[in-house]
């Protein structure tokens, strides 16, 4: 089964069609996935300004980590299941979005940059973490941090705009490659 | 009474601009939501610290100074992009129930943060804990009933 025939059946299921079709839950469900936005993207960008050394310089960047990312992961844990919940809702455009398909990139490159930070820089943190301005691989990674999620959320915004949606054709062809489209042949 | 202002509000320049492209209200937008996720920060340094959790090594004090910069800077961006959405659709704002929640509650989150919540991050921890509690715990509702309710106008 394709990924695209998999989003279809979804979409066909009951529980995806009430989800879409419901007056209240779909616009509490996005609404709680922006609330949450405040607290996962807010922190983990003061984080990142941490990082950078231009917020709370004189906080050591191991209190901020111990005390302020059981809130992040708690923040992304919902994020996570309210953006299951919209995609689950509308499946079939969604995957076919542009915008999605970017999403799901930018968060696989902030994943390998969580990654990077924890098991690679991170351990070395007995060497500048009372640093007011912390060696350059660190604010790398807080950098890269507040690139990476404030594109994510233009993106995760823009999936609502259907200016490349695969039914309004003729799309640039890099489009139609891009969101998977499946356009009928003109001849 | 109101809806004459609103129909005037529609007829502005910067509101006719923005309904004639196609790409600078999702741009706007998308900026809003940008400084929103900074004044979300700002808000919840200090208000898990006033509940007694988060950065709780430190005063109140201490973070509402750190985080206040950020606040203010994400209040400016957020007027400065709400206003064109604002006028771009004005009385379609009139008519929106989620529109008047969020006016209603963005006075008083402004005025909390820079009156009350100013007041108490500076009060020793010992003698107001409770306060403290009961004020960060306001702050978050305040906030996060304009952001969704700020959400929520693009259902209507």
């Amino acid at each position: 089964m394709s990924l695209l025939a998999f989003c279809e059946w979804l979409a066909a299921t009951e529980n995806s069609t009430a989800l879409r079709e419901s007056l209240f839950m779909y616009p509490l469900v996005e609404s709680s996935h922006v609330m949450f936005l405040l607290l996962f993207v807010g922190l983990t960008v003061m984080l990142d300004l941490r990082l950078l050394g231009i917020a709370m310089r004189h906080l050591p960047v191991s209190e901020l980590v111990d005390r302020i990312l059981p809130w992040v992961r708690a923040g992304f844990a919902v994020m996570l299941f309210t953006g299951v919940l919209l995609f689950y809702a509308i499946p079939v455009r969604t995957y076919q979005s542009v915008w999605f398909r970017g999403k799901v990139i930018l968060l696989i490159l902030a994943a390998f940059n969580i990654w990077y930070f924890h098991y690679r820089v991170y351990p070395q943190r007995a060497a500048w973490d009372s640093d007011a301005r912390p060696p350059w691989v660190v604010r790398r990674a807080g950098l890269a941090s507040i690139i990476l999620w404030f594109s994510i959320i233009v993106a995760g915004r823009f999936i609502a705009y259907n200016w490349f949606d695969c039914d309004i054709q003729p799309q640039p062809a890099f489009v139609n490659w891009f969101a998977g489209c499946v356009v009928p042949a003109t001849d | 009474m109101l809806l004459p202002f609103f129909e005037w509000c529609e007829t502005v320049w910067l509101g006719r601009m923005v309904v004639g492209s196609l790409w600078l209200f999702p741009v706007i937008e998308a900026v809003h939501l940008l400084a929103l996720s900074v004044l979300g920060g700002a808000i919840f340094l200090v208000d898990l610290r006033l509940l007694g959790t988060g950065l709780k090594h430190r005063t109140a004090e201490e973070l509402w100074r750190e985080s206040r910069p950020y606040l203010i800077g994400a209040i400016v961006v957020m007027f400065a992009t709400g206003i064109p959405l604002f006028l771009s659709e004005s009385i379609k704002c009139y008519y929106s129930n989620s529109f008047w929640v969020k006016m209603t509650t963005l006075p008083f989150a402004i005025a909390f943060a820079f009156t009350i919540r100013a007041g108490t991050v500076t009060e020793s921890v010992r003698n107001t804990a409770r306060r403290q509690k009961l004020v960060g715990a306001l702050s978050i509702a305040l906030w996060l009933t304009v952001a969704a309710a700020g959400r929520w106008i693009g259902f209507s």
